[in-house]
């Protein structure tokens, strides 16, 4: 019991699925423009992550090892268009805005991931701890990241004015660069440098030893 | 355990790898078409709603629209399949369910737009279009085109009403954008849509020269930029230029101009 506890925290910070391994990240610059797009599209993978990983586990004695990837991925994406096909006839406003990165939750390495180096070779229980523990480490930080950028983008939360915009009549000028992909970026780094900073042992050594001096050149 | 190498090779016999290949991609064909099937009613229903919903909302926006609808008669406008290439009516039982961009799909269908005309980057476009029309006492008061092209990243899909002179603005709508968030997605604001009414799409001599121009505009057949957003206002425009062009509604909107319905 409490090794599966732990799979579900360590996923958290620890083991973050964003932060510490660095997956997932390009679908964390695309749907972190607002809170909602961000909070949906976390459940939706979070959903995905948890159905495909108890599904793999549970077959994981039947998938040949030579075609292990191909039937993984094919899971995955067969839930993908389902929770797709869902979105769509019921919650169709939020579908319009995610638009095409639903359908690339196929493509997040995260999913993948957990596949791949949890679920082929764990019983399904603790695979499903693993899937929501990482599920939620990834929603963590696409929330803090969209918060962030939504509030100094566009100076609300959730589409509640919490600055007050000057074209709405207020004082705040949104900054258009938290607008951009690049802003999500700058926002990963800082999250990593900070938890690194704090729990050191996170931090990797170099692989590489930087060159100080060049001989001969 | 039994003996793991034995259990290794049962489970990557080859009879075992292609089972195991048949049945999964079995399996998840029947579930994702049986997701498909069920669900397309309610989607269709979405899509429908949303396409109403931004026309009623059009109609709303123009000044006296209502008026002038109560004037004629009728309780909305009325649709009519146009051929594009005669500018003729065609006729149709249900014209409003007729999709120009579902058409320009049909390679039976389609048209191909000859490229130094395609300034839309369209491609090909349907034969027909479904465009609503209002008259009264006699003549046309109101047209609402559909039009579409490309923008910046997407397909930019909107409504065009133009006013009985057929050069003036009534209303533009985007129906459906997926330009960049903040940037070129303000092309759906009410605040930039409000710009278009009382805009010239063409100037004295007929020429086709409505344009989105950086910064403030100048002239009559001008209208404002968003400010990081110019290939999608350049779309916007380049979308208009083609279907009020020869080969767009240019035709269909001639006849009107010389001799009415």
């Amino acid at each position: 019991m409490a090794q599966a506890w732990n799979r579900l925290i360590a996923p958290l910070i620890d083991e973050n699925p964003v932060t510490r391994q660095i997956l997932g990240v390009c679908s964390a610059l695309a749907v972190t423009t607002s809170v909602n797009t961000a909070l949906m599209m976390s459940v939706a993978l979070t959903v995905v992550i948890c159905l495909s990983s108890v599904l793999i586990s549970l077959l994981r004695h039947h998938i040949p090892n030579v075609i292990r990837l191909i039937v993984q991925i094919t899971i995955i994406a067969s839930l993908v268009i389902v929770i797709d096909e869902l979105m769509q006839a019921f919650a169709f406003e939020l579908s319009r805005a995610l638009s095409i990165f639903v359908g690339l939750i196929v493509t997040n390495c995260l999913v993948l991931g957990r596949a791949e180096a949890f679920a082929m070779h764990n019983p399904p229980g603790r695979s499903f701890m693993d899937a929501l523990g990482n599920g939620l480490g990834y929603s963590l930080i696409l929330l803090i990241v969209g918060g962030l950028r939504e509030l100094l983008g566009q100076g609300s939360l959730l589409g509640y004015f919490i600055f007050l915009p000057v074209s709405e009549g207020g004082w705040f000028q949104p900054l258009g660069l938290m607008q951009l992909a690049p802003s999500a970026f700058f926002i990963i780094g800082f999250l990593i440098w900070g938890i690194r900073s704090y729990w050191t042992r996170q931090a990797e050594p170099a692989k590489f030893p930087l060159v100080r001096e060049r001989a001969g050149s | 355990m039994g003996d793991p190498q034995a259990t290794a090779q049962t489970k990557e016999s080859p009879a075992k790898v292609i089972g195991m290949a048949v049945i999964v991609a079995f399996v998840c064909a029947l579930v994702v078409s049986t997701a498909s099937v069920l669900l397309k009613p309610i989607q269709d229903a979405h899509l429908e709603a949303e396409r109403e919903a931004r026309m009623a909302a059009m109609l709303d926006t123009l000044p006296g629209m209502r008026e002038l609808l109560e004037e004629a008669g009728a309780e909305n406008l009325e649709t009519r399949l146009v051929d594009l290439s005669s500018g003729e009516f065609v006729a149709s039982d249900d014209p409003a369910a007729y999709d120009e961009m579902e058409a320009a799909g049909d390679p039976d269908a389609a048209v191909p737009v000859p490229s130094e005309l395609d300034v839309a980057g369209l491609g090909q476009r349907g034969p027909n279009a479904a465009v609503h029309i209002l008259e009264g006492n006699g003549r046309v008061q109101l047209v609402v085109l559909p039009v579409r092209g490309t923008g910046y990243q997407s397909m930019i899909r909107a409504l065009l009403a133009l006013e009985a002179d057929l050069r003036t603005v009534a209303a533009l709508t985007i129906l459906e954008q997926g330009e960049t968030p903040g940037l070129g997605a303000r092309i759906e604001d009410p605040e930039w849509q409000a710009l278009w009414p009382g805009k010239e799409v063409a100037n004295e001599a007929g020429e086709i020269v409505i344009s989105v121009v950086k910064g403030e505009a100048t002239k009559p057949y001008e209208v404002d930029g968003i400010t990081g957003a110019t290939q999608t206002g350049s779309g916007v425009a380049n979308m208009l230029r083609y279907w009020l062009g020869p080969h767009g509604y240019g035709p269909f909107l001639e006849r009107l101009r010389s001799g009415g319905l």
